[in-house]
């Protein structure tokens, strides 16, 4: 295989290798090889591997403790990544179709995918959370006119800070935001909370909701013209999938 | 290990310099690209980067406006041109309000525009395209989506689509539903980004009912061969009828013309630009993820500039299209070399 090109001046990635054993030749405007389909990793990646099995798709490969990051399946490719990274590879074309939070396509609203379908698991919402019985929130509101908001969701908190009409410094952190504003570094943080339980043990507690995320479907925007027959077929086994297992 | 030198000058992010390698390459697809749009009798012409903002801001929509504004030695303000399409408009109506019509003009230039952070957009890039003035839908569709075909397949781009749609149909289908306001442009919104859970949402918010709200989402998703014009008219109403009828006589002329092969009909297209009227298109090819460029009618754009005329053209970026035939070069190789 020839080596590829990363063009970067333009954002516009190649492919990923794809093997060629599909074999799979369409007309002479028809995409190749199976459909690439972008899996999160980490707290999604079971339920993700439950739908797919209900809508028929064969996700034992993916199944175990392989190190592998790609598997083949009868019909599709599936790529395994952390969930913040299925918008990149969307977007750039490097996978056709992925699944991911809402929560990530809030805080990468600027990659451009299609967004097809609730998948409705994975539910969880993100908050405003702050100490438990502490006032710190609303003192540094009314007496400085600002909060500090330390978050791993920094372009969230800014919209809906700035939506709300308040100034906030925004502390940016990678790790467990919850240690800020136990430790003096934050007055609040904006987190996302599935069952508040690593809220109420660190002694924190939700003050404001923001909004409520849910898995969801997304294409790239070439691969939902040129593969349409293939992402809509997709995309209704797994809405049918999602509706028995009882999601929304 | 290769040690590369700091740029000691450097050059805004957004910006490159074009070396000799590439260049001889990009030389070669402009001088084809020109080649067929000259042979379809569309003459080259060139306007300048820079213009007075007030005349192209004429373009009207903020997706058209120009991100670089400054003032020259008298005060007057200017701005970088963002496309071509409103400099041409400029110049036909400056120079040939009373030409013979249909006026055919091409170019190939550079236009600017802000870009995201971090995500390698550029300020700075080359369009390719042509404008066809005088001459109404679907003859004057054909003609240009035509033009177009001719273009990808002189870039050697033949697995390339276009995909065709119209500009006019989600504007006449809410006004159908009466959904207007705040409510109605959430919903062209949600539909311009393909948000469908959103859209899901924002119908609902509108309050137009289900089976309306199920209309709008389903056509959305309407996209293939002529056989989704049946489809489309299935889920009936005017707005539909009306862009199922238009969508038809393009598409039954391009198969007359032989130039269909490519097209795509798409009833979810919606194309940013806020000039469009009617037919609109898109280029996609399948080696990449992006857009390569596009097109429509636009109408009733040329009034701005006191020409009551029909027009449509599309642009191409020059770039994206060079990434396409080195896309679609190596996988011929790739293929030849399988075959061995």
């Amino acid at each position: 295989m020839s080596p590829r090109w990363r063009r970067s001046h333009d954002g516009v990635n190649g492919r990923l290798p794809m093997s060629s054993e599909g074999g799979v030749i369409g007309g002479p405007t028809h995409p190749e090889g199976p459909l690439t389909l972008a899996v999160p990793r980490g707290a999604l990646f079971s339920e993700t591997l439950d739908l797919l099995d209900a809508a028929g798709v064969d996700t034992a490969p993916a199944r175990g403790d392989s190190r592998s990051l790609i598997f083949h399946t009868d019909e599709m490719t599936l790529v395994t990544m952390r969930p913040s990274d299925v918008p990149t590879y969307v977007e750039a074309g490097a996978a056709d179709v992925g699944i991911t939070g809402k929560d990530v396509l809030l805080e990468q609203s600027d990659r451009v995918v299609y967004e097809l379908l609730d998948l409705g698991y994975g539910r969880c919402r993100m908050v405003l959370a702050g100490r438990r019985g502490d006032e710190r929130l609303g003192e540094s509101q009314r007496r400085l006119g600002m909060m500090r908001i330390a978050t791993k969701y920094p372009r969230i908190a800014e919209r809906y800070f700035e939506g709300t009409g308040r100034q906030i410094e925004l502390i940016e952190v990678k790790g467990s935001v919850e240690l800020a504003p136990l430790i003096g570094l934050a007055d609040g943080i904006v987190d996302l909370v599935a069952t508040g339980r690593t809220l109420a043990e660190n002694d924190l507690e939700v003050r404001e909701e923001i909004v409520d995320c849910t898995a969801r479907l997304v294409a790239n925007r070439v691969a939902h013209k040129l593969r349409a027959a293939e992402v809509d077929d997709l995309t209704a086994r797994l809405r049918a999938a999602s509706q028995v297992g009882g999601g929304r | 290990m290769t040690i590369v030198r700091r740029m000691i000058h450097p050059i805004p992010p957004g910006t490159r310099d074009v070396l000799p390698d590439e260049m001889r390459e990009l030389r070669r697809l402009n001088r084809r690209l020109v080649d067929v749009f000259e042979d379809a009798g569309y003459g080259e012409v060139a306007t300048p980067a820079i213009e007075y903002d007030e005349v192209l801001s004429r373009g009207d929509r903020p997706s058209s406006a120009s991100p670089y504004r400054f003032f020259d030695e008298n005060g007057d303000l200017l701005a970088l041109r963002s496309d071509m399409t409103v400099p041409i408009a400029r110049l036909v109506a400056t120079r040939f309000a009373d030409a013979p019509l249909p006026l055919r003009l091409c170019y190939l230039a550079s236009a600017y525009r802000a870009v995201l952070p971090q995500r390698g957009e550029m300020r700075e890039f080359v369009q390719a395209g042509i404008e066809l003035i005088g001459e109404p839908g679907p003859d004057g569709t054909a003609e240009v989506i035509g033009v177009l075909e001719a273009a990808l397949d002189a870039a050697g781009l033949d697995r390339a689509v276009i995909g065709l749609g119209d500009a006019d149909l989600y504007r006449g289908l809410l006004e159908e539903f009466g959904v207007e306001g705040e409510a109605r442009d959430a919903v062209l919104d949600r539909l311009a980004t393909h948000d469908l859970v959103g859209l899901g949402i924002a119908l609902e918010a509108a309050g137009i009912g289900a089976t309306a709200a199920e209309t709008c989402i389903a056509l959305s998703q309407l996209r293939g061969g002529s056989e989704v014009l049946d489809r489309a008219r299935e889920l009936g109403g005017e707005a539909v009828e009306r862009t199922v009828v238009r969508l038809q006589e393009t598409y039954e002329t391009l198969v007359d013309r032989g130039t269909a092969e490519r097209v795509q009909i798409d009833f979810g297209l919606l194309r940013d630009l806020g000039y469009y009227s009617g037919a609109i298109f898109e280029v996609y090819d399948p080696a990449v993820g992006h857009v390569l460029g596009g097109g429509g009618r636009y109408d009733d754009f040329l009034s701005g500039f006191g020409l009551d005329l029909p027009a449509a053209g599309f642009s191409l970026y020059l770039e994206r299209v060079h990434v396409a035939q080195m896309e679609e070069e190596s996988r011929r190789r790739e293929r030849a070399a399988a075959d061995v």
